[in-house]
């Protein structure tokens, strides 16, 4: 098999895999998993709004796994996405309710620059520095910040300074000048969909039509090559983390003007953690992270009609989730089998490798 | 009756035949040396012997009862014993843990004090002293291999096999070994000593058996055997000793280096006042036992390692103070020991790793946006010239076999016209076609009038293609001399430490 294809089959088997563990265990509940299926496909893509409300949903995540992406073929694991999202979308919220008197051309950048700015600071620049500078794991750094952010931000609401008069825990309203325009009336879709568009073929490009992209990817397979090859190797791990808070703190604040307009504290579904998932699903290729986002949204947007018409808990989409995150995760386990089972040459040619060394 | 016997032992990997009509016999207290190039088969018939590999045909006897081995734990338990090439320690525990483990005899407790006491024993009788209790990541390489003898021995071993053991070692530390060897054969225990140095396998063992292409060649008395009949038998033809390169003409200093102190990362210094020239037109070639602080002198000159002290000039150029890849712009080539880990990006492709050190020049890139075009046009180009085979520029570096991945790196600092190309082990692990078009190309930059820094392990590698050559001891140049007058004596004297006085070049 060759290496695109494995690249396309494996994730397909995992989803596919997911898919009927969740029916068997729907059957074994009692339920009917077809019926559960073709509700959970109606509600996803059952009507225009359904669609865009799906394509809305995919928006965050499309963002957030670009990052994540970003620092996985840098070799680095960018754990922290939700708090870089909660930073971006606390910045892009303050901007959007304190300037109303600029023009929307200004203020919607201003916002959105502002957001990725912060976000990258908080994702990349600290922990980038300080695994450059004194090696202190990434996942741990990131993860702190991100738990650092997300209670930052409840601090900002409950009783702080962005709360909104009243006893509800959210901020005030972003101005109109700094609203993304929805596309579809009655859905959530924005205008922030191009704006995902974009950062995927920005993504791409850099990644694999620059010299900074393949010096990130260098870094990444392998950073003793990159070192003999004069790159700055900690420089980069600076630069992958910073583009990865870059990315996580746009998505939250599209979210923000696009959607919810205002910060409440449930701002966050944890996108930041499904995002790791669609990333790996995706097998970090930025093409691949769109569909795969959309996917994760349907399985989201779907489990309400889901549980309307056929009964299944939503929180049966979060098992099938669970499989596919074991089966793309233990992806070596299937290599494992087939090496077992059926001794293929290149299997053979590596074991002659080690043989004859 | 001998004590092993390998009858026509077979071993295939697909299209590959790794060992066919391979024989062998062991007698009690001989040490038996098996002598082979790199790639000629004698690591697969190890692993035949310790378990790991089932033969494909062929008998193993052991006091003449055939063996079939399942896997390493019978092999260990009908008594052979083997030290890897590569240790099978675990660093954070004390050694007589390490010699127990995976034999601990009783099931659930632990018995430390019996542990200790054993270790000390086995020590003691061998000549081996040995702190038990001391972990064995605070031992030396030596000391190490000292950890694993015990614990073959602590598992009754009635054989022992040792794997390429001086590789690693210094000579005080092979002396050393040397003489566990021969108590062991005092004591009846026989040893099959793996190696492919000539000199060192003359020195120990009382028969060599010869491997080539994966079959025995032949076995003879150590007293039988002259270095050039040895040679002749491994490599399979008439060995060229002397130069096959005209003289070098000869011409400015390239590469200077003054003074120069490197530590390695243990902070221990591993360069002393190391200061030479090289010159265009001229290959310098550096010899020693690995570990002598060559490695860390190369990486100095190209800039990955900083220096405690001295300066290097290049094109009279002070560049101690310059990047790595400032290094590569003013044309040092660098064909890095270790091809996989640090000379290409595995998963890449060969034309990606074509410009792995130029992404960021014309025509390979234009204002930070890659030119797949031109970089494909050219690796097409150098894969023709450099005959790298499959000949696909899209092929995954990892899929090419080492000669080609050598080829790869080759090619690919070629063909950035450095001034002074810098070739580590450039043949390392290669067969004898892929070495002998390695060393064409080498030969042709001086031909070209660049320079080049050869450092190798292997003596005839330096002496076939060097102009002068200078050999390192314990971190020190210890003589520089001139290719025509060195022999392989002279050379081997310096690599001891033995300073060569007439043989010194300014």
């Amino acid at each position: 098999m060759s290496k695109r294809m494995q690249n396309l089959m494996l994730p397909l088997l995992a989803v596919i895999t997911g898919l009927i563990l969740g029916g068997i265990i729907m059957w074994i509940s009692g339920y009917k998993p077809i019926n559960a299926y073709i509700a959970l496909f109606q509600g996803a893509f059952g009507n225009p709004v359904f669609i865009a409300n799906t394509i809305a949903g995919a928006i965050p995540l499309i963002l957030t796994s670009l990052g994540i992406a970003i620092a996985f073929r840098t070799g680095l694991f960018n754990i922290g996405a939700e708090g870089q999202y909660w930073i971006g979308a606390m910045v892009g919220t303050w901007i959007g309710y304190n300037f109303p008197h600029l023009p929307w051309y200004i203020h919607i950048p201003f916002a959105l620059i502002g957001a990725m700015l912060a976000g990258g600071i908080w994702g990349g620049l600290i922990p980038g520095l300080a695994k450059a500078f004194v090696g202190a794991h990434e996942v741990i750094t990131t993860m702190m910040m991100s738990y650092i952010a997300i209670l930052i931000g409840h601090f900002m609401l409950e009783r702080g300074p962005m709360m909104a008069p009243g006893y509800n825990p959210q901020s005030p309203l972003v101005s109109p000048t700094a609203t993304l325009p929805t596309l579809i009336s009655n859905s959530n879709l924005s205008a922030g969909i191009f704006i995902a568009i974009a950062a995927i073929i920005v993504v791409y490009l850099v990644l694999f039509h620059t010299t900074f992209g393949y010096r990130l990817r260098t870094v990444g397979y392998n950073p003793m090559a990159a070192k003999y090859a004069g790159m700055n190797v900690p420089l980069f791990t600076i630069y992958s983390l910073g583009l990865s808070g870059v990315l996580a703190g746009l998505g939250g604040a599209v979210q923000i003007m696009g959607v919810d307009h205002q910060l409440t504290d449930t701002f966050s579904s944890g996108y930041g953690y499904t995002a790791i998932v669609v990333s790996l699903l995706a097998r970090n290729n930025p093409i691949a992270i769109f569909f795969a986002s959309v996917f994760f949204s349907a399985l989201s947007t779907g489990s309400q009609v889901m549980q309307i018409n056929s009964g299944v808990s939503p929180n049966m989409t979060d098992v099938i989730t669970g499989v596919i995150i074991f089966f793309v995760a233990t992806d070596k386990l299937y290599s494992y089998f087939r090496g077992r089972f059926r001794r293929t040459a290149k299997a053979q040619s590596e074991q002659k490798g080690v043989s004859l060394s | 009756m001998a004590i092993l016997e390998i009858r026509n032992l077979r071993k295939v990997f697909g299209s590959v035949i790794a060992n066919d009509e391979v024989n062998l016999s062991l007698e009690a207290g001989e040490t038996h040396a098996i002598l082979g190039e790199n790639g000629a088969g004698k690591s697969t018939l190890i692993k035949m012997i310790s378990g790991l590999y089932k033969p494909d045909a062929g008998q193993i006897l052991l006091n003449g009862v055939e063996q079939h081995f399942a896997n390493p734990r019978d092999a260990i338990l009908a008594g052979i014993g083997v030290v890897h090439q590569h240790f099978m320690l675990i660093p954070a525990l004390s050694v007589a843990e390490n010699v127990v483990l995976g034999s601990e005899g009783s099931r659930f407790l632990f018995r430390k004090k019996d542990a200790i006491e054993k270790v000390l024993r086995i020590s003691k009788e061998l000549g081996l002293p040995l702190d038990p209790a001391i972990k064995v990541q605070d031992l030396p390489v030596g000391m190490q291999q000292r950890v694993e003898i015990v614990k073959a021995l602590y598992r009754n071993a009635r054989i022992l096999i040792l794997d390429e053991p001086t590789a690693v070692l210094t000579p005080q530390e092979t002396e050393e070994l040397f003489a566990v060897v021969r108590r062991l054969n005092q004591d009846q225990i026989p040893v099959i000593f793996i190696s492919h140095k000539l000199d060192e396998v003359r020195e120990i063992a009382d028969r060599i058996t010869v491997m080539r292409a994966g079959k025995s060649v032949n076995t003879m008395p150590v007293a039988d055997a002259t270095a050039k009949e040895l040679a002749q038998l491994m490599v399979g033809r008439e060995v060229v000793l002397e130069t096959i390169k005209t003289p070098a003409q000869t011409g400015n200093v390239v590469l200077s280096v003054e003074g120069l102190s490197v530590r390695d990362d243990r902070k221990m210094t591993r360069v002393k006042n190391v200061s030479f020239d090289v010159r265009t037109g001229e290959i310098f070639g550096i010899a020693g036992v690995d570990g002598n602080g060559q490695t860390e002198l190369v990486e100095a000159i190209v800039g990955l390692r900083k220096l405690e002290g001295g300066k290097i000039l290049f094109l009279d150029k002070d560049i101690t103070a310059e990047s790595v890849s400032g290094r590569i712009h003013r044309g040092i080539g660098y064909v890095p020991q270790d091809r996989q880990r640090d000379g290409l990006v595995l998963p890449f492709t060969v034309a990606d790793n074509l410009i792995l050190r130029s992404v960021g020049n014309q025509p390979f890139s234009k204002s930070g946006w890659l030119q797949k075009k031109s970089t494909r046009a050219s690796a097409e180009k150098l894969i023709k010239e450099f005959d790298i085979r499959p000949p696909l520029a899209d092929a995954q570096a990892v899929s090419l076999s080492g000669g080609n991945q050598q080829k790869v790196i080759l090619a690919r600092e070629m063909s950035r016209e450095p001034q002074l190309l810098i070739a580590v082990q450039p043949t390392r692990g290669l067969d004898v076609g892929a070495i002998e078009g390695i060393h064409r190309h080498l030969l042709s930059l001086c031909e070209q009038g660049k320079a080049v820094l050869l450092v190798s392990l292997e003596l005839e590698e330096i002496m076939q293609l060097s102009d002068r050559i200078g050999v390192m001891h314990a971190g020190e140049l210890v003589t520089v001399m001139d290719a025509k007058k060195a022999t392989r004596e002279t050379l081997g004297l310096a690599m001891t430490g033995e300073r060569v006085e007439e043989g010194v070049a300014p």
